[in-house]
């Protein structure tokens, strides 16, 4: 997983709240085995919009997405995320996203940052943006605003960690805990 | 001395934890988990490409149901990428060792209906599945959750997860559930007060007599659209409901394992006196019957309301979403909900095919005629509950009416199957979720009751079930 330490880069805003899985991919591009070349089917229905802001030219190659609230509420599928990467975002930056989202977004180097509503709302019209993960802050003409982050989350996306192999790590442990429930049974 | 009182969710959780290293979430345990053909490949792809082997495959199962045909039995996939998940999903399983219940199978279905149906699901489990509907199986008093596909290889490799303890709500459900509403309708109501996000990192635990009145499937229907309030899970208390359903299934312990398993599944009910983060109260009486006139599960009102006008909306963020679900819908505002028209019907999904929902939306349309213009479908959640249905004749009374009578499947519930709406077309559905598209690009969802669905059918609009 590529690691996370800052980013300075282009925003494309998105100033719609509740915004589903199924808006960002739809379930046609779900009848895959690999995870790559999501991109295509990012926001594919909204696409056909020539006024959406994936068809404004300003916005091109941006690596931060500013959306409303409940971001990627809905469908499970980790191909929401997977579409969001391989289009180019680094970051997303919204009040509040769905658990399964935003457990998903750290899984793949995608840093999801929760910003309070009111700091939010000016970031919609912001060119660009730096996020800093280590020092935890999103920063806007000169004005850093802090934000929080879960520390554990946060060491994994700095180190760019395989959890996995984090996991197994406590081999021992879940050997005893099976042991264990074995035992209970 | 003196002991804390715990809730249902703190005891499963407590027994969970494997470790907590200092600083981290816990390494929670997970005693099954549920996988099918869409969100496992990556994960299976990502065992083997690490050299890794799947811990648990006797606490691994998997079914076929997204991608799914529901035409007759047996059939050719046409759809070349969905023909190769599911082959990509069998051979996975058998090179895995993963038991699979597959198109042959007589106990094929819907995850979260044969979960269950075959008592895989049992009180005080940690369950997880590559589906949000995951929280479905806390219906029996199981801690159970969606998670994404690196998730499902987590688990696959380590049969543990990191997780951070969710906060607790209760929703307390006082008096009776009035006459013609159901579950659904419950559901609808509490996501419609508390919001798609009303319950945002929280584990949801539904308490109260109305809840406590409730059959198994019907419980089943209301934790599976837990997800719908943004909770992380929802789940209700072992009672002799939860026993009831679990004695004499295929997975469950059987002969004095059963009672001994019995007494302490009744133990885990929450401990009078155990404290929630959060507690909302609802009146059982208070609910009507549910349709959705927007975009998001929220987005409802009662059948004897009226689609709401934007403009008396405060909030403009809320105003302008209900603005566009309101074009998306080609709906005016004051426009009565009976006076919505409909094309399709579709009685389905992990949220409402159970039999009890079929033999409810058998009695309505029994010795009726789904409407002229109108194509209605049935759609069983799994091969079980067809078999029972049609052991009762329900297949006969929906055939009769005009339904079609299909296999199982998730069917029109998400469209990643034949099974899908034509751009424009307004249907009734028995499903989870409204969301643009979601049925098929440029369909119109409105979420209902199974037998409010049948009752649309007949009607060729929506109609107040209680004075059908």
């Amino acid at each position: 997983m590529q690691k996370w330490t800052t980013l300075t880069g282009n925003v494309m805003p998105l100033d719609r709240a509740n915004v589903d899985t199924d808006q960002i991919i739809p379930k046609q591009f779900l009848k895959t085995i690999g995870r790559v070349g999501m991109g295509r089917g990012l926001f594919f229905d909204w696409r056909h919009d020539p006024a959406f802001v994936l068809n404004q030219p300003q916005y091109r190659g941006a690596q931060i997405l500013v959306a409303g609230d409940n971001f990627g509420c809905g469908s499970s599928r980790e191909h929401a995320v997977w579409a969001l990467a391989d289009f180019g975002f680094r970051c997303v930056v919204a009040p509040s996203y769905s658990d399964i989202f935003y457990n998903n977004c750290s899984k793949n180097g995608l840093l999801a940052v929760r910003l309070p509503e009111a700091e939010l709302q000016p970031l919609f019209a912001a060119a660009t943006l730096t996020v800093d993960l280590v020092a935890q802050t999103v920063t806007h003409q000169g004005r850093a605003i802090p934000f929080e982050i879960d520390p554990f989350r946060k060491q994994c996306l700095l180190e760019g960690w395989d959890d996995i192999a984090l996991t197994l790590l406590h081999d021992d442990d879940i050997a005893a805990y099976e042991t264990a429930l074995a035992a209970r049974r | 001395m003196s002991i804390q009182p715990k809730t249902l969710f703190d005891k499963i959780w407590d027994k969970h934890v494997v470790c907590q290293p200092a600083g981290q979430p816990a390494l929670l345990y997970i005693d099954l988990h549920l996988i099918h053909e869409v969100t496992s490949p990556q994960a299976f792809e990502g065992l083997r490409t690490a050299g890794r082997k799947l811990r648990r495959p006797d606490r691994t199962f998997a079914t076929m149901d997204h991608d799914v045909p529901t035409d007759p039995r047996p059939f050719k996939i046409l759809d070349r990428e969905a023909e190769q998940q599911l082959s990509a999903l069998a051979t996975n399983c058998h090179d895995f060792g993963v038991p699979l219940f597959d198109l042959d199978s007589p106990e094929q279905g819907i995850v979260h209906v044969i979960g269950p149906e075959l008592g895989l699901t049992q009180p005080g489990m940690t369950i997880v599945c590559g589906d949000s509907h995951t929280s479905t199986h806390g219906a029996l008093g199981a801690l159970a959750f969606g998670i994404g596909t690196s998730e499902v290889e987590h688990v696959f490799a380590t049969q543990c997860l990191w997780q951070s303890r969710p906060r607790t709500l209760r929703l307390d459900i006082s008096g009776r559930l009035p006459a013609g509403t159901t579950s659904k309708d419950l559901i609808l109501h509490i996501i419609g007060r508390i919001g798609t996000a009303g319950a945002t990192g929280a584990v949801i635990e539904y308490a109260g007599e109305a809840i406590r009145a409730l059959s198994m499937e019907e419980r089943l229907t209301v934790c599976n659209m837990s997800i719908e309030a943004g909770a992380r899970a929802g789940m209700i208390a072992p009672d002799q409901v939860t026993v009831d359903y679990l004695r004499g299934r295929r997975f469950a312990p059987a002969g004095a394992d059963f009672e001994r398993a019995a007494q302490g599944w009744l133990a885990l009910a929450s401990d009078p006196g155990a404290s929630y983060d959060q507690e909302i109260r609802f009146q059982g009486g208070d609910v009507a019957p549910q349709v959705t006139w927007g975009t998001n599960p929220g987005m409802v009102a009662p059948v004897d309301g009226v689609v709401p006008d934007p403009a008396t909306i405060s909030d403009p963020g809320a105003r302008h979403a209900a603005e566009r679900a309101l074009v998306y819908m080609d709906l005016r505002p004051g426009t009565p909900m009976v006076k919505i028209a409909i094309d399709r019907v579709f009685i389905g999904s992990c949220t409402n095919a159970r039999l009890e929902d079929l033999d409810r939306a058998a009695a309505v349309v029994r010795g009726r005629h789904v409407a002229a213009g109108v194509r209605a479908m049935v759609v069983p959640g799994s091969r079980q509950v067809r078999r029972e249905a049609e052991a009762r004749g329900l297949d006969r009374i929906f055939r009769e009416a005009g339904f079609e009578w299909r296999e199982p499947g998730c069917s029109m519930c998400l469209g990643m199957n034949p099974d899908i709406l034509q751009p424009g077309e307004r249907c009734a559905s028995t499903s989870n979720r409204n969301f643009e598209g979601r049925q098929g690009a440029g369909g119109r969802t409105h979420l209902v009751s199974p037998a409010m669905a049948a009752a649309a059918a007949c009607a060729g609009h929506f109609t107040d079930i209680r004075e059908w």
